[in-house]
């Protein structure tokens, strides 16, 4: 959606708005936000995919170990870091191989995790997929947390206790 | 044009008000976006690619018991009429059905229907798994989505990473694939301006809102999507489970922004209803979100046991019908920027008429013009 009060720019905030008893929502670029002042530290959260995006790759320094991975194809289907910093859009499921640092770090951001723990799906030895459902009890998330700490896996650790926080 | 008497209840049994908790939630949607591990994803695949991928998933669709007797679509060769139809039936995302002229229609896009679910083919990701329930119906429309995957998972080979979880287009849907929303009526908490400081508690504890149309869609008649935000980390019974309990409490503090409003406020809120429905009633021309508004009202009013005479059902059609798509089909041609809300007017007028006919007019209710 356009920024509703430039009409040029994305909109990134979305600005809820209470009038005469109405609500009215509307989008505002970064930009006009702040001519506004409107406070964008919580609004901007909602779109860490944008954010990151526009950070991705920029950088002072033309030499730096990003801007050479910005040009890396992924074997699968030929897209690089720039295509995906472009579209927002990853290509196929090779790439996430292919582009696993950052992705592994935008899903952290987008997510605030990057372990799947619902349901698995599994190729069989026959070559028919399986899927089970992959409910852990609380003693075993327990043990997971035990082990993580042991080996120093803090940022699992710490997803692992938020996990079973919620459950109580 | 398409015949959508085909589906079965035209696709709309969610309309039906229904389900659990109806007076407070319109409907309850779950999808889950799959991808083929085999296939480029939407945007780097070029349409004989995406014939492929259309004619793969249809193939494994007509072997399952949940989509053998689908109705099906192919989107990109209807005209700009029907896909708006689809649209607004909610059976199809603005994405996949290109409802404005201006947006560009996606190649080899395909909807199979089958009682309360479907799959888009070809949209963001290579399936999107629907179902669409009435009222607050969470577990119903996951047992829908849950079977319908387990049954295509069998036969398609599903895009999935040991770690991620299920691989998406977009990296906002990777892990479950997983989003549920539901869309609950809060008239109260935006008349006691209750609504802000909720809408921010719940984006703090992992829920979005959006409008009546999803992402990117405005809010209209205080109507709220509220759904969750992230899709990895946690499983899809935690999700929904959270989704469920915040849902919950939202409609208590409902219930309680509409008492206080009976008690302390209760000519105006009485006006306010009534208003509203004496527009609707009478009213010659009506844009959309006027429309959307004043049902609102009356709805508050339905709920509150103020106005009697007309169903949740009724408001809930007219969410639907008073659509541009919609009008036009009802008249059997396509209708002029003027005649629209001449239409629509007229359209409200009837199906309001055709409520008290059925339920008698109420007391309060004024007389009906001969």
């Amino acid at each position: 959606m356009k920024c509703s009060n430039c009409g040029e720019r994305e909109g990134v905030v979305s600005l809820t708005q209470v009038k005469e008893g109405e609500v009215h929502t509307s989008s505002l670029c970064a930009e006009c936000a702040a001519e506004k002042g409107i406070e964008t530290g919580f609004a901007m959260a909602d779109t860490p995919l944008g954010g990151f995006l526009a950070k991705l790759g920029e950088s002072a320094d033309p030499d730096a170990p990003l801007q050479a991975a910005l040009e890396t194809r992924c074997p699968g289907c030929n897209a690089t870091l720039r295509d995906f910093r472009e579209s927002g859009r990853v290509g196929c499921a090779e790439c996430y191989a292919a582009f696993d640092a950052p992705l592994r770090e935008l899903l952290r951001r987008l997510h605030g995790s990057t372990h799947h723990t619902g349901m698995q799906y599994e190729q069989t030895a026959a070559g028919s997929p399986v899927r089970i459902e992959a409910g852990k009890t609380d003693l075993e998330l327990r043990e997971q947390l035990r082990r993580a700490v042991e080996r120093e896996q803090f940022e699992l650790a710490a997803e692992l206790r938020d996990r079973l926080k919620d459950r109580e | 044009m398409i015949d959508l008497s085909l589906l079965p209840d035209g696709g709309m049994s969610w309309l039906e008000a229904s389900g659990p908790g109806s007076h407070l939630v319109v409907s309850t949607r779950i999808r889950l976006a799959r991808n083929l591990r085999s296939h480029r994803f939407a945007t780097r695949s070029d349409a004989p690619e995406r014939e492929t991928i259309l004619a793969e998933v249809e193939q494994a669709a007509a072997m399952t018991e949940g989509l053998r007797r689908a109705v099906r679509f192919r989107v990109d060769r209807l005209d700009l009429q029907d896909r708006q139809l689809l649209h607004e039936r909610h059976l199809v995302s603005r994405e996949l059905a290109a409802p404005e002229a201006a947006v560009r229609l996606r190649p080899a896009g395909g909807l199979l229907v089958q009682d309360q679910a479907s799959v888009m083919i070809n949209e963001e990701d290579h399936l999107r798994i629907q179902a669409l329930r009435s009222g607050f119906a969470l577990e119903a429309a996951w047992g829908l989505v849950a079977t319908l995957d387990a049954e295509l998972g069998q036969r398609l080979a599903f895009a999935f990473h040991p770690e991620f979880g299920y691989l998406t287009s977009c990296p906002t849907n990777v892990g479950t694939g997983l989003r549920a929303s539901v869309l609950v009526h809060l008239p109260g908490l935006v008349l006691t301006k209750e609504i802000n400081k909720i809408l921010q508690a719940l984006t703090q504890v992992g829920l979005t809102f959006r409008g009546l149309y999803g992402e990117g869609s405005e809010v209209v008649g205080n109507l709220f999507q509220l759904s969750n935000q992230t899709t990895l980390g946690k499983s899809e019974l935690e999700l929904l489970d959270h989704l469920g309990k915040l849902v919950r409490q939202v409609m208590e503090h409902e219930e309680r922004a509409r008492q206080i409003l009976l008690r302390d406020a209760t000519a105006i809120l009485e006006d306010k209803v009534w208003r509203a429905y004496g527009l609707l009633r009478y009213a010659r021309t009506l844009s959309f979100e006027e429309t959307m508004n004043l049902l609102s009202g009356v709805r508050l009013g339905v709920g509150l046991g103020l106005i009697p005479n007309v169903g949740m059902y009724a408001l809930n059609k007219l969410l639907v019908f008073t659509q541009p798509a919609h009008l036009a089909a009802a008249q059997g041609r396509a209708l002029t920027d003027d005649e629209v809300p001449v239409r629509r007017a007229a359209y409200v007028r009837q199906v309001l008429e055709e409520e008290v006919g059925r339920r008698g007019p109420s007391a309060q209710a004024p007389p009906t013009p001969r």
